[in-house]
C-alpha cells in the first residue's frame, strides 16, 4: 500500500474526495464486500447502485466513520473517516419522523446546523436565515413552516436535503432518497440534487436501486454486488461484460429507445448467496 | 373555609392562608413546569408507554420504601431510575419496545403487591401513592421537589438541542457524532426523576395525565418546539391550579379534577382541530391538489 501512495502524485490530493484502497468490510465473520479500490473526485456526482443487502449503506457507514474497514485504507476529504465530521452532510434511509410528528420543517433544518451543540440556544436570526437559505436551495421555501408530519415523501426528502446542506458541507451522502417516490418525483429530486452538485461543487454520493432517473447527470457509478465493488463512469460500468464479471454469472445490460437501462440476470445469484 | 366567590384572587388568598394549600400550589407549580417540558420530549420520542410503565415500576419502589419506613419518594427514585436505565440500555429503540417494557412492568407490579401484603400499616399511604396526595406535601417535600426540578431543568437545558435532534432524526444525529446511548440514558433518568415527583400530584396510576396529556395537547397547537414546551407547561399548570382550586370547594380529591381538566383540554383541542380541518379541507381541497402537482422549481 505504501508503494501505491508513493505512486499517486501528491498534487492530486486536493482534488480527490474519497480514496479507497483494497477496502474490505464485514460484520463479525461475514465479509460484506472486499478489495474495493476506487477514487471519487471532488464535485463528482456518484450513484451507488446494487441489489438489496449488497452493502451500499455500509459504504456510507464507513465514510461517516460509524464503522471501520476490516482491511485496507480509506480517506475522506483528505483524512481518515471520523464520526461527527461536519464537512459531510447525510440523509439516512431511515427516519424517526412520521405523520404524528408535529414539528415545523425549518426547526429540523436548523438542527442540521446546530443540533449537535450543547446548551439551549433557542433561536438566533442567523440560524433562521441559514435554514431558510438551505430550504430555498432545494426549492422548498414554502415547506419551512409546515409540520413535518404533513409533508409528502418528496417534500420530506427535500427537507432532509436542506437539513444536510445547511452547514455547507463539502460532501453529501444520500441513502435511497428516491426509494418511495414515483418516477416523476424521483426525476424532480434528482434535478434538485444535480443543481446542488453543480452550484455548490459538493461531492455527492447517492444510493439508489434504479439508475435510470439518475443516468443523465452522473459522473460515476459505484456498483456493489456479490461481494465486489466496480467503479467508473456509467458507460463503462453499466455494460454486460463489466457486470457479468462483477456478479460472476452472465448478466445482460439492455437499453431501450429512450436510454433507459435494464439489467437482467444479476439479481439471482446474489439472492441465493443471501439466503445461505 | 370560605365559600366560593367570583373574585378569584381573594379565593386564592383564602386558600393560601393554609400552609398545606400553599405547599400544594408550590409543589404543583414546580411539577407542572418539569412535567410539561419532559412530556414534550416524551411525545417526540414516542416514550408514552415507557412513561406509564415507569410510573408503575415506581409504585413497587414506593411500596418498598413504605415497608421499610422511608420517604416513598426515595423508593420511587430508586426504582424509576433503575427501570429507566434498563430501558435505555436495552438499545436505541428501547423506548418503543412495548413487549419488553410491559413484561418488566407486570413483574414489578407483582413485586409491589408483595411489599403491600408485607406492610400492615395505614392503607391511606398506599392510596396516596396510587392516586396522589398533593395536599399532603410537606414544606420539606416542596423544597426537595424544587431541588430535583432545578437539577432536571439544568441538565435539560444543557442537552436541549442534541436531545431534540436525536429525538427527531436519530441516524443523522449519530452521524454528527452525538452520543445516542448517553442521551437516551440521560433522558430516561430525567424522566424517572420527573415521574417520581409528579407522583405526589396525581399518583402512579394517573401519571399519564400530567406527563403526557399536556404535551399531547401542546403539539396539536404549535409546531415550534419552544412554543410547544411553553404551551405544554401552561396546560399542566392550568390543570393543577384549576384542579386544586375546584377541589377546595368540592369534596373530591384534587387528582380527580386535575386529571379531568387535563383530559378535557386534550379532547377540546383534538375535536376543535378535527372540526376545523374538516371545514378547511372542503375550502381548499382543489387548489391544494394543484399546488402538489405543480412542477418542482429549483
Amino acid at each position: 500500500m505504501s508503494a501505491l501512495s508513493v505512486l499517486s502524485p501528491s498534487r492530486d490530493d486536493d482534488s480527490i474526495a474519497i480514496r479507497a484502497n483494497h477496502v474490505q468490510v464485514g460484520f463479525r465473520n461475514k465479509v460484506v464486500w472486499h478489495d474495493a479500490t476506487f477514487e471519487v473526485r471532488r464535485g463528482e456526482f456518484t450513484a451507488v447502485i446494487g441489489p438489496n443487502g449488497a452493502g451500499k449503506t455500509t459504504l456510507f457507514r464507513l465514510l461517516l466513520g460509524l464503522q471501520r474497514p476490516s482491511f485496507g485504507s480509506l480517506e475522506v476529504l483528505g483524512a481518515p473517516p471520523r464520526r461527527g465530521n461536519r464537512r459531510i452532510g447525510y440523509v439516512p434511509q431511515r427516519h424517526t419522523i412520521d405523520n404524528e410528528t408535529h414539528v415545523a420543517a425549518d426547526a429540523l433544518v436548523r438542527l442540521g446546523a446546530t443540533g449537535s451543540r450543547w446548551g439551549p440556544g433557542f433561536s438566533y436570526r442567523a440560524q433562521r436565515e441559514a435554514a431558510a437559505e438551505a430550504l430555498d436551495a432545494v426549492g422548498a421555501s414554502e415547506l419551512g413552516s409546515k409540520s413535518l408530519g404533513s409533508l409528502s415523501g418528496g417534500e420530506l426528502q427535500r427537507v432532509f436535503l436542506a437539513e444536510a446542506i445547511v452547514g455547507n458541507p463539502e460532501m453529501l451522502l444520500l441513502d435511497e432518497p428516491l426509494s418511495n417516490l414515483d418516477i416523476r418525483r424521483s426525476r424532480e429530486l434528482v434535478e434538485v440534487v444535480h443543481h446542488l452538485v453543480q452550484s455548490r461543487h459538493v461531492t455527492t454520493l447517492l444510493v439508489a436501486h434504479d439508475i435510470n432517473p439518475l443516468i443523465e447527470c452522473l459522473d460515476k457509478v459505484v456498483y456493489i454486488a456479490n461481494g465486489h465493488v466496480a467503479t467508473g463512469p456509467p458507460e463503462s460500468v453499466l455494460t454486460s461484460s463489466s457486470l457479468s464479471e462483477l456478479y460472476g454469472v452472465p448478466v445482460e445490460v439492455l437499453h431501450d429507445s429512450r436510454g433507459n437501462i435494464v439489467i437482467v440476470g444479476g439479481e439471482n445469484p446474489h439472492e441465493e448467496r443471501g439466503r445461505r | 373555609m370560605t365559600d366560593f366567590n367570583w373574585n378569584i384572587v381573594t379565593d386564592l388568598r383564602d386558600m393560601w392562608q393554609w400552609p398545606f394549600m400553599r405547599q400544594a400550589f408550590e409543589a404543583g407549580t414546580i411539577i407542572a413546569v418539569v412535567a410539561g417540558i419532559i412530556g414534550y420530549f416524551v411525545i417526540l420520542r414516542r416514550s408514552a408507554f415507557a412513561t406509564h410503565a415507569l410510573g408503575h415500576v415506581g409504585f413497587s419502589g414506593a411500596a418498598g420504601a413504605v415497608l421499610v419506613g422511608v420517604n416513598p419518594v426515595y423508593g420511587l427514585l430508586l426504582f424509576t431510575m433503575g427501570g429507566g436505565s434498563g430501558m435505555a440500555l436495552l438499545g436505541r429503540r428501547a423506548a418503543t419496545r412495548d413487549i419488553e417494557i410491559g413484561t418488566v412492568l407486570a413483574f414489578m407490579l407483582g413485586l409491589g403487591l408483595v411489599f403491600l401484603s408485607l406492610y400492615n400499616g395505614n392503607a391511606s399511604e398506599v392510596i396516596s401513592i396510587l392516586f396522589g396526595d398533593i395536599e399532603g406535601v410537606s414544606a420539606a417535600g416542596v423544597l426537595l421537589t424544587l431541588e430535583a426540578a432545578i437539577v432536571v431543568l439544568a441538565v435539560l437545558a444543557l442537552i436541549y438541542r442534541p436531545l431534540l435532534f436525536s429525538s427527531l432524526d436519530e441516524d443523522v444525529a449519530e452521524a454528527k457524532g452525538l452520543p445516542l446511548l448517553a442521551l437516551n440514558l440521560g433522558f430516561m433518568l430525567l424522566l424517572a426523576v420527573a415521574i417520581s415527583f409528579a407522583v405526589q400530584v396525581v399518583g402512579v396510576l394517573l401519571i399519564f395525565a400530567l406527563m403526557v396529556t399536556p404535551a399531547a395537547t401542546a403539539v396539536q397547537l404549535t409546531k415550534r418546539p419552544l412554543y410547544g414546551l411553553i404551551v405544554s407547561v401552561a396546560v399542566a399548570l392550568f390543570s393543577i391550579w384549576a384542579g386544586l382550586f375546584i377541589a377546595w370547594y368540592e369534596q373530591y380529591p384534587p387528582s380527580f379534577f386535575i386529571v379531568t381538566i387535563s383530559f378535557a383540554l386534550y379532547v377540546a383541542v383534538r375535536s376543535g382541530f378535527a372540526l376545523s380541518r374538516r371545514f378547511v379541507r372542503r375550502e381548499v381541497a382543489a387548489p391544494n391538489l394543484d399546488a402538489a402537482a405543480g412542477p418542482g422549481s429549483v
